[in-house]
């Protein structure tokens, strides 16, 4: 089984904090691999490491066999037209209607007809369900209808990666399913590798093949989704089981109520 | 002690650091072979929002400032017994200072303030994002375009600000204050020379569109992608921009006066 | 948004708007049909005192622009102001007699040079040199002997503008 995605040693600093510190990763092919945390973890880093927006501190990153932090812009625009990304919030253009919006990387990077890109963009929008809405503009769509636009268009030029940047958050529960179940749909009929971000557990298990964890900037957990549930790790269990209080404390650190309580400061 | 030197220190950098990131956003957005057929219909566009756009404000205000000017100078002038050189004083305040510099001001409060919102806007939705992760560079596709719009339509804007409130002048000085016209306008043509004041003056609002639509655009593309973020962006490039056009009208009123 | 055929057609109207108001401001505001200076030939006159003289001045004869200055030098030898003038091709028969004077525009204006024709048959070219030149009035020399008549009544100064 090969891996479209290799992450050796990885090591990443915002602003002096240690985003991540040696991740190891492999994203393997034609099957849905989830990489999920608390937030704030950087796992939206992560996926614009992938993508060749960030440039890492340390370490290498490997997609499709190409070194990607060293490519040169031209190799990284080829190598980017063969990876889709689905943003949080969806990242329609707003001045396009949805049609167009979905033909966007169609008409940018290739020469096809009008004929042939409306067909193609048709049945795009078909695998989303969302062929009914091509004339619509952005700004009247529902929060999960926009995802799914985005989805379409992130499928447009049929690349061989798909990322997912929290796709089921705040979602009710219908979208929820309906993007469930697209995201397995999707990667099993077109031959997808796909990568899910995401906190949202059980949605995202349900459908993974593997999944790691991650927080404080290591890998805490990975395996598949039945390894995982099963694994002992304290911090682990807390993530997958939203417990209030464990590895990660509920109360923020400071001194104890008693002191505070008692002491002459206004504050 | 230290601890403020330091602070204005590491202020002085940030500021520099600024002007770095806006030249390298600037740089590449210009400095790159276009893609005439696509690029054009772009530039139209942008051209459309920024400056057939303005031009209401615009018009509306050359319209006022000529009037004003010919009013105040008409009644200053005549106590000198110079009511005659009403042409010349309005033709060369407006084509020298007031055509370029108000032009600028009112650019960027309207179209300056506007690009910067769109494009912080478009960075807070992952607009940028999006395109860059489809292997369009937004620089190309959305910063280059409105950067040529502002350029080209500036000095159309101060052409069309100049010829508006020298009409206005013209409506208040012989219309309504009884001047002749014909000394207006001859008094007015053997006192404008049209390389010297004209140009000039369209010189300036070349250099001024520059200026502003590049600040606009910068702040947009950097702007903090959070609404808070997108008003500051906003708020900054008006007052940069307008700083930036009074300040650059004087040094080149200063170099042209003297000779260039 | 507007169709793009809208948008097309109305940012080619504000071009030629600009354009419309461009060509107005060259001609009527700022007369830029009196002198092209493209064609026309270079003469020469030496002043005693060019006054308020500068490049670009106009060059006329009877109140008409016909040419400007070009150039403003002192010759060596003589210490007088050499003014270089262009003057247009189409008044090719200026006698070569004829005399240079620098003048006042209005009261209060700039200074300016009047040809005053004369009568030889043969005319100025390329290269030529006007020989009766007439300087510049100037204020302070004028004012000089108007005080020192009214103080001298009868006496001529020997100061006073060189003939």
């Amino acid at each position: 089984m090969d891996n479209i995605v290799e992450i050796n040693k990885l090591a990443f600093l915002r602003n002096q904090r240690v985003i991540f510190n040696d991740v190891d990763l492999d994203i393997p092919k034609g099957k849905v691999t989830a990489i999920m945390g608390p937030s704030g973890t950087g796992k939206t880093t992560l996926l614009r490491l992938m993508g060749g927006q960030l440039i890492p501190a340390k370490g290498s990153i490997k997609v499709a066999g190409q070194e990607v932090p060293r490519l040169n812009r031209r190799a990284l625009y080829q190598l980017r037209k063969r990876i889709g990304m689905l943003f949080q919030t969806g990242g329609l253009f707003t001045h396009l209607t949805v049609f167009e919006n979905v033909a966007f990387p169609l008409r940018e990077h290739t020469s096809l007809s009008n004929a042939m890109i409306r067909s193609l963009v048709l049945m795009k929008l078909e695998m989303v369900g969302l062929r009914g809405a091509r004339d619509l503009m952005p700004s009247e769509l529902s929060g999960g209808m926009a995802r799914r636009v985005a989805l379409a268009r992130a499928i447009a030029l049929d690349p061989d990666l798909i990322m997912y940047d929290e796709p089921f958050s705040g979602q009710d529960p219908i979208s929820m399913g309906v993007l469930v179940k697209l995201i397995r749909t999707l990667n099993d009929a077109l031959k997808l590798t796909t990568v899910i971000v995401s906190h949202d557990v059980q949605e995202t298990l349900s459908i993974s093949d593997q999944a790691y964890v991650i927080s404080n900037g290591r890998i805490i957990g990975q395996g598949t989704a039945h390894s995982i549930r099963n694994d002992p790790s304290p911090s682990l269990q807390q993530f997958l089981q939203g417990l209030p209080d464990g590895p990660v404390p509920f109360h923020y650190p400071g001194k104890s109520l008693a002191h505070d309580l008692m002491s002459e400061d206004l504050t | 002690m230290i601890n403020q030197v330091a602070a204005l220190g590491r202020i002085g950098l940030e500021v520099v650091r600024q002007y770095g990131k806006a030249g390298i956003i600037l740089y590449r957005a210009i400095f790159r072979v276009p893609d005439i057929r696509k690029g054009f219909s772009l530039v139209v566009q942008q051209i459309y929002a920024e400056g057939v756009l303005s031009l209401l404000i615009i018009i509306v205000s050359a319209l006022f400032i000529g009037m004003v000017v010919a009013l105040q100078g008409y009644h200053t002038l005549s106590k000198f017994g110079a009511s005659q050189q009403l042409g010349p004083l309005v033709a060369l305040s407006v084509a020298r200072e007031l055509g370029p510099v108000v032009t600028a001001l009112l650019f960027a409060g309207r179209a300056g303030s506007a690009l910067a919102a769109e494009i912080g806007l478009m960075k807070a939705t992952d607009q940028l994002s999006s395109m860059e992760m489809m292997a369009v560079d937004p620089l190309q596709r959305v910063i280059a375009p409105r950067f040529w719009g502002g350029f080209i339509s500036m000095p159309l804007l101060t052409i069309i600000f100049n010829m508006v409130a020298i009409y206005g002048a013209y409506l208040v000085g012989v219309k309504w204050l009884g001047m002749d016209a014909g000394a207006f306008w001859s008094n007015m043509q053997s006192a404008v020379d049209f390389r010297l004041d004209i140009l000039n003056g369209i010189y300036k609002s070349v250099v001024f569109g520059v200026v502003v639509t590049w600040i606009a655009l910068y702040q947009g593309y950097d702007a903090v992608p959070t609404s808070a973020g997108i008003a500051n962006a906003t708020t900054r490039t008006v007052v940069y921009s307008s700083l930036a056009v009074l300040g650059l009208d004087f040094v080149l009123t200063a170099m042209m006066i003297g000779g260039w | 948004m507007l169709s793009q055929r809208v948008i097309e057609t109305t940012v080619g109207l504000f071009l030629l708007a600009a354009l419309l108001a461009l060509i107005t401001l060259a001609f009527k505001v700022s007369g830029l049909t009196t002198f092209f200076k493209q064609e026309g030939y270079n003469i020469t006159a030496a002043f005693d005192d060019i006054g308020q003289l500068k490049v670009r001045g106009s060059v006329k004869i009877g109140g008409v622009t016909i040419g400007e200055v070009t150039d403003i030098t002192i010759d060596p030898v003589s210490y007088r102001a050499v003014v270089t003038m262009r003057i247009s091709s189409a008044v090719s028969d200026i006698p070569n007699d004829s005399s240079a004077s620098i003048l006042t525009a209005g009261l209060l204006g700039d200074n300016y040079i009047a040809i005053t024709p004369m009568y030889s048959k043969e005319f100025l070219k390329n290269g030529s040199e006007i020989q009766e030149t007439h300087s510049a009035m100037i204020l302070e020399k004028l004012i000089g002997q108007f005080l020192f008549s009214i103080g001298h009544p009868g006496e001529k100064s020997t100061e006073g503008v060189k003939e």
